[in-house]
């Protein structure tokens, strides 16, 4: 990991109109800032805004305000032609494998796509090593190029997925829940892969994911969502030994761990009631106000540890 | 402990275009009475096969129950004609799905939901039902259950709905109730207030439960006893304690060991099940596991093993139990 | 408890310590796929070849336009020579159809008149597709404002009444097989347009275009690459169900005499020919009509059947 940032968000907001007069603050104001080599773990559930933020990072919507700066560049001020470029820097990693490739296509369609988007491979031999040697790079079989999606097993379609956001030599994946649809046994083996390329190739990544334990284990920093704010941000060790929003320490609680002992001693803290989403904001179903997401800006309560000024 | 379901040699096969999916492959399992019973297992596995087996809802075609019993109070439910299971499900058989949203019927009130079943299977009036319907509301925590008795389920957020499901499937006391990965669709909050519903609904009324689900966290917090799964067989079963504390076949010790833990150091790596499970189009001949298995031995390729026991409750199936496995490794 | 799992391991399999031997897992057996590659059309293929119905269908379709090809150079006469010896004649080796109030041959006319409605129902379908996609593309991708006019201005052209239009068109010009497929396309591919929006308005949301847009891909790749092929299930079903409906119209404007004149042939007209003699003689309606149920028929059962083949999940 390196010290400069990478990734510099600052102010980003996103609001859909969501029709009679009601507007959706998927996401509220969101600074943070990613080093290069670096893991940034998101975590909320759903409907907190993260996937919505990781979109519009990659500006694939494009924000309500704010800027999101790569390497210095403020990436919403860049011309289409410029955005287009742009983009061989910053790829993404969907959570759904089936939904994130395209069934008429095949494997070495899909991968090849960015390649031929940018021009990446001169001739019809190269591109066809180039897509041999991604599939090998994620542990595929090459033989399975001319195959389709539908042929492959959930994690060999999310693999599908990483070689072709790793055909553009990017240098920051924004991985969209890239393991919660898939099978326990399973799961560690994407996580490996990705932590190995990352070794391998310096890349950056910003990690959005519920699954609590993993997120722990693959990130350096975790950032904790709830209704499109960030509440609280901190190095991962410092977070699970030491969470301080009342949020936080729900969803800590609530992870189900492995182990029949730990689970039978264990005090959970529950939230009053379900929430329904941002729309309604922090209210509960019988129209109480549990958590304050008003004073939200975030203050550093000890070294790299911020959390939400209401609970600092 | 009396067994109020038995299901024996049960084999279940898909019919799909280009063979035959050998989905459910020889599984024997009882539950007892007021236990619960978790069948883990990844997708494929035919971990709810094996539920919509039991309860008659596996669409057929292109589904066939090749051979086996399911032994419900003394009665084979696979001999049952779909009038005399009708009328078992939902009365003695509840069963919640992953989906709180596709097993509600969008169009009707879920007051309407919860009487119907009561009037169809106790007889009760309609302001018996009504009655007895929103004391079930209550009972899985839903506030204000009087008003939201005559709401529709999309007023519901989706761990609401899940507790209207518990409440339905639950109305009318039945023995055993099937849980079809009832959490997965839910974010981990709501995923607790589930588990501690469904248990606080099973110490009340003594049922039985069969959880479904791949989430061996979950089973450490709820459940009694475990089956786990592995490509349409049971490869071990055994007290939670024994599965989590001392698993024995290298798929279940596979699971336990890839799944990151909170204390764990980020340096250590997490150590993954290689591999893909087999498809069932065409089963492994061998042990299914054996392709993916840390642990494999030439003769787990050729031969399916079989059980070995460790306790009343506890038993695995694998060739490395097998006397000789360990005489040939000491020598 | 669990009795019969409590099965030992086989006990006759002679076992030597060398089956014991280690050999570790075998990652790459695994993740071999087993079945045979299939794409998704081919897979569809293989659902509709064995729908018996569909296939029937089909095969009719086929038959119907050999013998539109081929039909009136295998017989000796003519569409259009009258025989005055010879009107009316019921079927016979002579005229296997019989003859019409000219003594023109039935079979040669009905197989003229093949070509005709064939040639407006496909014609009418392609011009449909053609309208229908570029349209229903816009609006569904570009979505908003663009959406909204333009979903507007088709709403105002199928609110009028279509038979109003065509036969105000057909008075207008002179009634030709040109005009006809213009007044049967004025509005026909309304309905092919808003097929195309609503699919490409959801698939436009789905992760792979996503993934695309992320890489860079700008509207055309977008559209053609992901969306439209995507969307060629429902616009093959709408295509096909649109042709026999083009049939008809044209058969029912030239029943009502704003057809093809004569004396080119078309079912339609021949059906309104043969409407005064009909009780004496059938033929000269018994065989167009056939043919225009024929098609109708085969045209819809294939188009059901193609829909269940292309979309699965419809199935009931």
């Amino acid at each position: 990991m390196k010290d400069n940032h990478l990734i510099e968000v600052k102010g980003l907001k996103k609001y859909f109109n969501v029709g009679k007069g009601q507007i959706l603050k998927a996401v509220d104001d969101l600074n943070f800032y990613i080093r290069e080599g670096e893991t940034l773990g998101m975590v909320g559930e759903s409907g907190c805004g993260k996937s919505t933020a990781g979109r519009t990072i990659l500006r694939l919507y494009e924000p309500t305000a704010g800027s999101v700066n790569f390497n210095g560049t403020d990436i919403y001020k860049l011309s289409p032609g410029k955005m287009k470029a742009m983009r061989r820097d910053m790829q993404m990693i969907f959570q759904d494998p089936y939904a994130s490739l395209n069934p008429r296509f095949t494997v070495s369609d899909i991968i090849g796509e960015a390649l031929d988007i940018h021009g990446l491979a001169g001739s019809r031999a190269e591109r066809k090593k180039r897509i041999e040697e991604l599939l090998d790079m994620v542990g595929l079989n090459s033989d399975h190029a001319t195959r389709y999606p539908h042929e492959f097993s959930g994690g060999q379609r999310q693999r599908i997925g990483i070689a072709r956001a790793l055909a553009v030599n990017p240098k920051f994946i924004i991985c969209d829940e890239p393991i919660s649809a898939l099978d326990v046994s399973i799961q560690a083996q994407v996580v490996n892969l990705l932590k190995d390329l990352q070794d391998r190739l310096g890349l950056t990544y910003l990690f959005i994911a519920h699954d609590l334990s993993m997120v722990k284990h693959i990130s350096d920093r975790v950032a904790v969502m709830y209704l499109g704010k960030m509440v609280e941000l901190a190095d991962s060790e410092e977070l699970y030994a030491n969470p301080i929003h009342p949020y936080t320490k729900t969803l800590l609680s609530a992870i189900p761990i492995p182990d029949p002992e730990i689970e039978a001693n264990k005090k959970r803290l529950t939230l009053e009631n379900d929430m329904q989403g941002p729309i309604s904001a922090a209210k509960g179903e019988d129209g109480t106000v549990q958590l304050d997401v008003k004073d939200s800006e975030l203050v550093e309560v000890s070294k790299g540890h911020w959390v939400a000024r209401a609970y600092a | 402990m009396e067994p109020i379901l038995q299901v024996k040699d049960l084999n279940v096969s898909f019919h799909v275009r280009g063979g035959e999916v050998k989905a459910v492959r020889g599984m024997n399992f009882e539950v007892g009475k007021g236990e619960t019973v978790a069948i883990v297992g990844e997708s494929g596995s035919g971990k709810s096969v094996t539920a919509q087996t039991i309860m008659r809802l596996i669409p057929s075609p292109p589904s066939v129950i090749k051979k086996g019993e399911v032994i419900f109070q003394g009665q084979d439910l696979l001999k049952k004609t779909n009038k005399q299971m009708e009328a078992i499900r939902g009365k003695d058989i509840g069963m919640i799905f992953q989906d709180p949203m596709t097993s509600l019927n969008p169009t009707i009130k879920i007051g309407k939901q919860i009487t119907e079943v009561l009037i169809k299977h106790q007889g009760m009036s309609f302001s018996e039902a009504k009655k007895h319907g929103i004391e079930m509301l209550k009972l899985v925590g839903i506030k204000n259950a009087e008003e939201r008795f005559d709401q529709y389920p999309h007023e519901f957020s989706g761990g609401m709905r899940q507790r209207a499901m518990i409440a339905i499937a639950l109305a009318c006391k039945p023995t055993l109730l099937i849980a079809d990965e009832p959490t997965t669709a839910l974010d981990v909050t709501i995923q607790a207030q589930i588990m501690d519903v469904m248990k606080e609904m099973q110490e009340r009324l003594g049922t039985s439960i069969i959880l479904i689900t791949h989430d061996l966290g979950v089973v450490a917090g709820m459940c009694d006893r475990v089956i786990v799964m592995y490509a349409g067989e049971v490869v071990e079963t055994g007290t939670k304690w024994e599965i989590f504390k001392n698993p024995q076949h290298p798929y279940t010790k596979g699971l336990l060991r890839s799944m990151p833990r909170l204390d764990q150091k980020k340096d250590e790596p997490l150590i993954p099940i290689v591999g893909t499970p087999p498809d069932l189009i065409k089963p492994p001949v061998g042990c299914p596991f054996a392709a993916r298995c840390d642990e494999a031995m030439r003769i787990c390729e050729r031969v399916d093993p079989g059980a070995t026991e460790f306790s009343d409750t506890h038993m695995a199936r694998c060739w490395n139990l097998h006397p000789m496995a360990k005489e040939a490794q000491s020598s | 408890m669990e009795n019969e799992q409590r099965m030992p391991h086989p006990a006759a399999l002679n076992l030597t310590p060398e089956d014991f031997q280690k050999i570790g897992p075998d990652e790459k057996q695994s993740e071999v796929i087993q079945r045979e590659s299939l794409s998704s059309w081919r897979d569809s293929w293989e659902r509709l070849r064995k729908n018996k119905l569909a296939m029937t269908g089909l095969i009719i379709m086929i038959l119907i336009v050999i013998m539109a090809i081929i039909g009136p150079m295998i017989s000796d006469y003519d569409y259009e020579t009258n025989d005055l010896m010879n009107t009316n004649m019921p079927p016979s080796s002579e005229h296997w159809f019989g003859t019409d109030d000219l003594g023109r041959d039935v079979f040669v006319r009905t197989w003229m008149g093949a070509r005709i409605s064939l040639t407006v129902g496909l014609a009418a379908a392609a011009i449909d597709l053609m309208i229908g996609v570029i349209y229903g593309g816009i609006m569904g991708y570009f979505g908003g404002r663009v959406d909204e006019f333009m979903n507007k201005f088709a709403e105002i052209l199928y609110s009028i009444p279509y038979l109003l239009v065509t036969i105000l068109l057909l008075v207008v010009f002179e009634p030709s097989l040109g005009t006809i497929i213009l007044a049967l396309t004025i509005t026909g591919w309304i309905n092919m347009s808003w097929i195309v929006r609503g699919e490409i308005m959801q698939l436009k949301n789905r992760e792979y275009v996503l993934a695309s847009r992320s890489m860079g891909a700008g509207t055309g790749r977008l559209l053609f690459r992901h969306l439209i092929p995507n969307a060629m299930g429902p616009i093959i079903v709408t295509l096909t169900l649109s042709v026999p409906s083009a049939i008809f119209a044209e058969a029912f404007l030239s029943f009502l005499g704003l057809g093809v004149q004569a004396p080119v042939a078309s079912w339609g007209s021949m059906i309104n020919d043969a409407l005064s003699g009909w009780m004496y003689y059938p033929w000269r309606m018994l065989f167009p009509a056939l043919f225009i149920s024929l098609t109708m028929l085969a045209f819809n059962i294939f188009g059901d059947g193609l829909r269940d083949a292309l979309d699965p999940k419809l199935k009931k």
